[in-house]
């Protein structure tokens, strides 16, 4: 009994008890000059899973990831990973913290001067001190995930934008983080090459126990992979929770996004003043 | 009133930029450490700093040099002190015109290119990346060029005062007959290891510093766009030739003034 309470007091949470989501996001709030993107937000990613982040272009979905990898200080609220407040932490501890995430940028973020193999050794050349001969068999092994196997001496400025992506992804995963974060991985993929990603994703998740953020546009193919599903617009959650919920929920509000509807109560346009009087005059 | 407020604002964007690229300074220095480590970083810099610098360097020298002899010649001349020309040709070079043109052109070609480098790297998302990966793209990427930057700028500017003396002597000894003798043994009576050669590598050392310290500031400091980019390059060059030529005049005031 007192054994209990002194654990429970050394250990007031254990970061990986199953029940407690990996990523937990309370009350965000965070602004561009005047404008709230995010105005009180709560989400919760549950560990093991995959989750989707939806909405309209612009509403904030590549900003709310990077929040998530403390990239960006939040106005207001708490983002905690692992257990750990990500906003709280020093910069050694975020950094550590980093070292189990993956992110794949929306624009790749390749570094221009070395090339494609180089790219998806870099993480581990930086980190660890594995012989070459391993490093050698780890990427290609990454870069034959993402059918590039064959362009590993090609240049970053030699790559398609899918192809860039593509190698971004297979840089995210070099690592083998415990989560990683897709902004956007099928824009600018062929059908092919989407196929192959929208199996990639879900086999990384089983295999090494991954937690996958997905942020994407592709309503049909997301929520088809996807355990959670969040659909935000005009800084707010609109629609949160398992993905067969969120996909056949009668909401006025997740029925026009799902469904790509111009009518609705989530707005098309970016906020300003009516047509006629933009265009007229007063 | 609408200008003093202006003007307040422009003090106080001054005062944050000032404050930004200390802390910017500061935060390169504390990734010297691990940089020793790894000395192929540095080496890779110092070459594209450094030694791709040294043609336009060693061209300036010498037309630099032969410029010195040509005037030089002419005023000496007039009062029959030809064969001080070694001299004068030297300590012009050592002392000022060495670092200081090596600095501005240092601001051009290296500082420039560094500005870029790092205004596109931002721009493009390399550095976030590099961020996200775990890795602090200042003491990555910002600290080795820094350190380049400070190491090689004393060097080219000894490079350039060396050739200035050799088309210095191409010029006044093989075409205007001054004695060739008389050429090296004046300049090595003359010329002071502490005085004249001593203070010209403690002020290159300065300029290389203060140049590497601006360009790098501008590109990680810039707005992520092309427009960005392209102003800061600009504020580069400005800021570092404006900088050489006001600390030329307060390191010379300190060490030859009295
Ligand atoms: N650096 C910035 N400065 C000012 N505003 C910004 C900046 N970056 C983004 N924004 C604003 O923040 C909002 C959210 O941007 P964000 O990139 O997160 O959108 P997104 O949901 O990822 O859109 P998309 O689906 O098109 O990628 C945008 O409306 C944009 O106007
Ligand atoms: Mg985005």
């Amino acid at each position: 009994m007192q054994n209990s309470a002194v654990n429970q007091k050394l250990m007031p949470l254990h970061p990986n008890d199953n029940n407690e989501p990996l990523v937990k996001i309370r009350g965000l709030r965070f602004y561009r000059g005047n404008r709230a993107i995010f105005d009180g937000i709560d989400i919760d990613i549950p560990k093991g899973s995959i989750t989707a982040i939806m909405g309209p272009s612009g509403t904030g979905k590549t900003t709310l990831l990077k929040l998530i990898g403390g990239q960006l200080r939040p106005d207001g609220g708490t983002i905690h990973v692992n257990g750990q407040n990500v906003h709280q932490l020093n910069n050694k501890d975020l950094y550590k913290l980093r070292m189990s995430m993956g992110m794949l940028f929306q624009s790749g973020a390749l570094l221009t001067d070395i090339d494609v193999f180089d790219n998806v050794a870099y993480p581990l050349r930086e980190h660890t001190k594995l012989p070459e001969s391993i490093i050698r068999k780890l990427v290609l092994m990454k870069l034959e995930a993402v059918g590039l196997r064959g362009a590993r001496n090609l240049m970053p400025s030699e790559l398609s934008g899918g192809m860039a992506r593509r190698v971004a992804l297979a840089r995210a995963i070099v690592f083998d983080p415990e989560m990683v974060m897709y902004d956007e991985p099928f824009t600018g993929q062929d059908p092919i090459s989407m196929g192959v990603l929208i199996k990639l994703i879900p086999r990384l998740n089983k295999a090494s126990q991954l937690t996958s953020i997905v942020v994407s546009h592709d309503v049909e193919e997301t929520s088809n992979i996807a355990d959670v599903i969040y659909v935000i617009s005009n800084g707010k959650v609109i629609a949160g929770g398992p993905s067969e919920q969120v996909a056949n929920s009668d909401s006025p509000w997740v029925r026009q996004f799902m469904d790509g509807q111009a009518d609705g109560p989530v707005p098309f346009h970016f906020p300003a003043e009516p047509l006629e009087t933009d265009i007229l005059g007063n | 009133m609408e200008q003093l407020a202006q003007l307040g604002r422009i003090g106080i964007s001054t005062l944050e930029r000032l404050g930004r690229g200390h802390v910017l300074l500061l935060h390169m220095l504390s990734g010297v450490t691990a940089l020793l480590v790894r000395p192929k970083l540095l080496i890779a810099q110092i070459h594209s700093v450094g030694v791709l610098s040294m043609l336009i360097i060693t061209v300036s020298g010498l037309f630099v040099g032969m410029v010195l002899a040509l005037q030089g010649y002419y005023i000496l001349s007039q009062f029959g002190a030809e064969e001080t020309l070694g001299v004068m040709v030297a300590a012009s070079l050592v002392r000022e015109l060495g670092p200081v043109v090596t600095g501005l052109l240092f601001a051009g070609r290296a500082g420039s290119a560094l500005t870029a480098e790092i205004g596109l790297m931002k721009a493009t998302e390399q550095l976030s990346g590099l961020e996200m990966m775990a890795i602090d793209p200042i003491k990555r990427i910002l600290t080795p060029r820094f350190m380049a930057g400070l190491i090689s700028m004393p060097l080219l500017a000894a490079l350039f005062s060396a050739i200035g003396v050799i088309g210095g002597h191409f010029v006044g000894v093989g075409l205007l007959g001054v004695d060739d003798g008389a050429y090296w043994s004046q300049m090595q009576a003359k010329i002071d290891l502490h005085e004249d050669i001593f203070n010209g590598v403690i002020k290159s050392i300065v300029f290389g510093f203060v140049c590497t310290w601006i360009a790098l500031f501008q590109g990680h400091d810039c707005v992520p766009t092309s427009e960005g980019v392209s102003r800061a390059t600009t504020r580069t060059v400005v800021h570092s030739a404006l900088a050489v030529l006001c600390l030329d005049f307060v390191l010379t005031a300190l060490m030859f003034g009295e």
